[in-house]
């Protein structure tokens, strides 16, 4: 199992009780469903869906918000735009939706490029952060309203809204009135107005983004449950990284107008290809150095206060350059004997020891930082360290990848 | 989750002093007094506090406001001048049998003998002569012409000969003390209400001592008429009116104005007699009460207000459907544009407020004139012949057009506010879903603006029934509104009654159209902000 199903189990856990057999076995089915479009998905543009080519956005003429993004994504992926906010995530979705033009490159659906066709003749279904469900209709009538504009008989969008309501479990509530529904209610039945007409393409622009954290979760799973199983395409926009990981097949990271990373959610986690990936997702620890030695697999870099580490070269290519290194917490080792017999190991004072239940949290002074952090699972041979306590601290060098300074 | 199933059904409590729950009764508070008791008691400081805060504007707004407006609409019925100035003749009045046929008896004339006396000293007279003069042309004249001659009537002649049969009664001081004797004063009522009145009227009007002035003729009037029906009290002076010469009062009246001898004089002195009158309403719907004393239609030409009613309602119904047609699109624009360029162009919705009023109304006199700037454009254009300028001044399109301008800012904010609060996702929500533009906002869009169509035009419309200056400098004779014929009653006419009448059918029209619309688009529809 990947991290990322892995994660998905550890909060369905949390949400608790016997749903967690069923949700089990779902996951199973996407899984398989999963790894059959992986190849796709990682691989070339030939049966891309929707494709972002040179894509920039300007608005006020002197900034680029996007800067040259390529993007191209299959039928039935799941694709998450992940960044902090100002990132040009939402634009890019605001572009793919009509409502942004773009100020230069081209964007195609299915082919064909839409650059200039208006938002509604692209059929791109779209759920809103504040639901946007229209407050003077009923929810029927809400859902009926894009089967109206598509002038469909009354009968048959009686079927539609009947069947696209019991999709998100909302049945009963076809004569409320939005205002009258919770939060997580009302985003289900945004969430169903997007699918009633049927879209190959859904986007989505941080629909959990105003609910508690349960009830978040809780729809996590129901949206990613409902595109698997509908086969429809998702564009996904969030700036909550527990959110991207467990949700999407491939989570895009948006940073200053660039996709810094496009990765599924464990190769995102475990293989940061920039210190900004590294930093953004997950917890992390940052070492600063210059690269002493490199050859082809591994590297050595000379920590500022003269250590020397061993890491894995990402992106430094030779002696002498600045480096960020970037540790997982709970790749960080202070049982040596774990290590390799020659690798190099640091000296590290315990600051402070947080036990967590299943985990050991221990917050070290290394190499002249005082915010490194130390994760250890809860077992039996495992120390529980004292604060002022001197231990050496080791990693594989896979585990410690050196990034860009 | 499970909480409901695993807690045992609630035990009923019993009754504890300090407890929350006694079996059947009030809750109560620790120290065992019902615990609503010890609620106020807490929150009277606060409401206290609260009521001394708003307690300045409140009165206030009492004082400069409810009660002037409640006094201003309470003499549209308010009648006591007439049983004030002519008490006596109202009474006698009520025993007449000879109306509305024929003039009223001998009785009545001489109890209005002794009212216009005593009412020409007070000056009052002619003040409800110009009251009844709203109800039939002539009558100020009327009574301002006799209240100058009542004083030289001829009555002087009982005067006379009761000095001659007894001289005692010429003295005063004489006349005090039989006038405090009871018995006296009920064997001789008119003389002792005329005694009475005179005195005061002397002490009050003339500021002299009655003691020292010779008493006057109507009161020799009266004890002649109490004398010859045949009353004779003890220790008075003894006197034989049967050979008197007399005089009738009524001649009297006829030789000063013959109008006195009317009938329908009387018959408007009597209907509006007693102290509350519909008179007032009925002339504001241009109706009058009719000889026979049933409210009856007036005559054609002297009908003006319904139309004049009729006229303020359908061109307020203009000025605020303009008003919308125009307001609408600039609210769209500002609520959709970014807020900077949205501020300025909310500043200049907003300038006209820091316009005087008349400079603008009098601005688009200038504008609308048959020899103004748009009418000389036109005729430079060529779309208007020289010689046939447009009227767009002293009508009602004068008023329209300058209303319009002058209420637009009050379309503009309510709808701007309203559209502020849509936010632009329902519109992006809708063309995501297929509707284009036009769909997007009629069936979205529109829906969500109309309260705020509805609080403007709720504003525009009762400010417009009500407007004054406007349709008074551009309204010429066919553009004016039923307000400027109320302030022409209340600063020229002088007739606050009617206009009392017509601001209360004012206020209950208004009421009624904000009623209605409550029941027809509900008014937790209206939103102003927010």
């Amino acid at each position: 199992m990947t991290l990322r199903h892995m994660r998905r189990l550890a909060i369905r856990l949390q949400c608790g009780g016997q749903l967690v057999l069923v949700l089990l076995d779902k996951r199973g089915k996407n899984r398989r469903h999963n790894n059959g479009e992986q190849g796709l998905a990682n691989g070339s543009s030939s049966e891309a869906f929707v494709e972002f080519e040179r894509v920039q956005k300007s608005y006020d003429g002197e900034k680029l918000v996007v800067k040259d993004l390529n993007l191209s994504l299959p039928k039935g992926e799941f694709l998450t735009m992940l960044g902090p906010s100002g990132s040009g995530k939402t634009t890019c979705l605001m572009m793919l939706a009509g409502f942004e033009t773009a100020t230069h490159g081209e964007i195609r659906l299915d082919g064909k490029s839409i650059n200039n066709i208006p938002p509604h003749k692209r059929g791109i279904g779209m759920v809103f952060q504040n639901y946007a469900l229209f407050p003077h209709m009923t929810v029927g009538e809400n859902l009926s309203f894009p089967l109206e504009v598509r002038k469909l008989g009354k009968s048959e969008r009686e079927k539609k809204i009947t069947r696209a309501l019991d999709m998100v479990q909302m049945g009963d509530f076809k004569n409320r009135r939005p205002t009258q529904l919770s939060g997580g209610q009302q985003q289900r039945i945004a969430l169903a107005r997007a699918l009633v007409f049927e879209p190959e393409l859904v986007l989505m622009d941080e629909p959990l983004g105003a609910l508690d954290k349960q009830l978040r979760e809780t729809l996590q799973f129901e949206i990613t449950d409902l595109a698997h199983r509908l086969g429809i395409t998702v564009v996904y926009v969030t700036h909550d990284q527990t959110e991207a990981l467990t949700m999407s097949d491939r989570v895009a990271v948006f940073d200053d107008g660039r996709i810094q990373q496009l990765a599924p959610p464990d190769e995102l986690y475990e293989k940061p290809q920039n210190s900004f990936v590294a930093q953004f997702i997950g917890e992390n620890n940052t070492l600063e150095g210059v690269v002493e030695k490199i050859d082809g697999r591994s590297c050595l870099v000379r920590l500022d206060d003269g250590e020397l580490i061993d890491a894995l070269p990402v992106n430094v290519q030779e002696v002498g350059q600045r480096t960020r290194v970037s540790i997982r917490p709970e790749r960080v080792e202070s049982n040596l004997e774990r290590l390799h017999p020659d690798a190099h190991t640091l000296p590290a004072t315990v600051e402070e020891f947080i036990y967590m239940g299943d985990t050991f949290r221990t917050r070290l002074k290394v190499a002249g930082r005082d915010d490194f952090i130390m994760k250890t699972r809860n077992a039996p041979d495992q120390p529980r360290l004292k604060p002022g306590e001197q231990i050496r601290i080791g990693w594989l060098a896979e585990d410690c990848r050196a990034l860009d300074a | 989750m499970t909480d409901s199933a695993t807690t045992p059904p609630r035990q009923p409590m019993a009754a504890l002093p300090g407890g929350e729950v006694t079996e059947d009764g009030p809750m109560l508070a620790a120290d065992g007094k019902p615990l609503k008791h010890s609620l106020n008691r807490a929150l009277r400081r606060e409401k206290l506090r609260a009521f001394l805060l708003v307690s300045p504007l409140l009165i206030f707004i009492l004082v400069a406001f409810v009660a002037p407006i409640a006094d201003m609409l309470f003499r549209s019925v308010e009648n006591q001048i007439v049983s004030e100035t002519l008490p006596r003749t109202v009474v006698a009045l009520r025993e007449d049998q000879n109306l509305p046929e024929a003039a009223p008896g001998e009785p009545v004339y001489e109890a209005l003998y002794t009212d216009l006396f005593i009412a020409a000293e007070y000056k009052s007279h002619t003040r409800l002569g110009s009251r009844l003069n709203y109800e039939m042309t002539g009558l100020s004249s009327l009574f301002r012409g006799t209240g100058r001659d009542v004083g030289r009537f001829d009555t002087d002649i009982y005067t006379d000969q009761f000095i001659e049969a007894a001289p005692a009664l010429e003295d005063p001081v004489a006349w005090s003390n039989w006038m405090a004797q009871d018995e006296i004063r009920a064997a001789l009522p008119f003389t002792a209400d005329a005694w009475d009145a005179w005195t005061t009227l002397t002490v009050e009007a003339n500021e002299d001592d009655p003691l020292e002035e010779d008493v006057e003729d109507f009161v020799y009037t009266a004890l002649y008429r109490d004398l010859a029906n045949g009353a004779a009290p003890a220790n008075f002076p003894d006197v034989d009116v049967s050979t008197f010469e007399t005089v009738s009062i009524k001649a009297l009246f006829e030789d000063s104005d013959e109008d006195w001898v009317d009938p329908e004089v009387w018959q408007v002195i009597k209907t509006y007699s007693p102290a509350y009158t519909d008179g007032y309403f009925l002339n504001s719907v241009d109706m009058m009460n009719g000889p026979g004393g049933d409210a009856e239609w007036r005559p054609a030409d002297e009908q003006i207000y319904l139309k004049l009613f009729w006229r303020t309602m359908w061109m307020s119904l203009a000025i605020t459907f303009s008003c919308i047609l125009l307001g609408y699109p600039i609210a769209y624009l500002l609520s959709t544009l970014p807020l900077r360029s949205a501020n300025v162009l909310m500043i200049l919705v907003l300038l006209p407020f820091w316009t005087s009023l008349l400079v603008r109304t009098s601005a688009w006199k200038v504008l609308l004139q048959q020899q103004g700037v748009i009418n000389d454009t036109l005729v430079w254009i060529g779309l208007v012949s020289d010689t046939n300028r447009l009227a767009l001044i002293n009508n009602a399109t004068g008023t329209v057009i300058a209303m319009t301008h002058i209420l637009l800012p009050f379309m503009i904010l309510p709808l701007y506010s309203v559209m502020k609060t849509i936010p632009p996702s329902y519109m992006r929500a809708a063309k995501s879903m297929g509707a284009n533009d036009w769909t997007a906002f009629w069936r979205v869009w529109f829906p969500l603006s109309v309260p705020g169509i509805g609080a403007g035009s709720i504003l525009a419309f009762i400010l417009s029934i009500g407007y004054y200056i406007t349709p008074e400098i551009v309204g010429g004779t066919e553009g004016v509104f039923i307000s400027n014929r109320i302030a022409y009653h209340i600063s020229s006419s002088l007739n606050w009654g009617l206009a009392a009448a017509l601001g209360s059918i004012l206020l209950a029209l208004v009421l009624t159209l904000y009623w209605v619309y409550d029941r027809i688009v509900g008014i937790d529809n209206v939103k102003l902000g927010g």
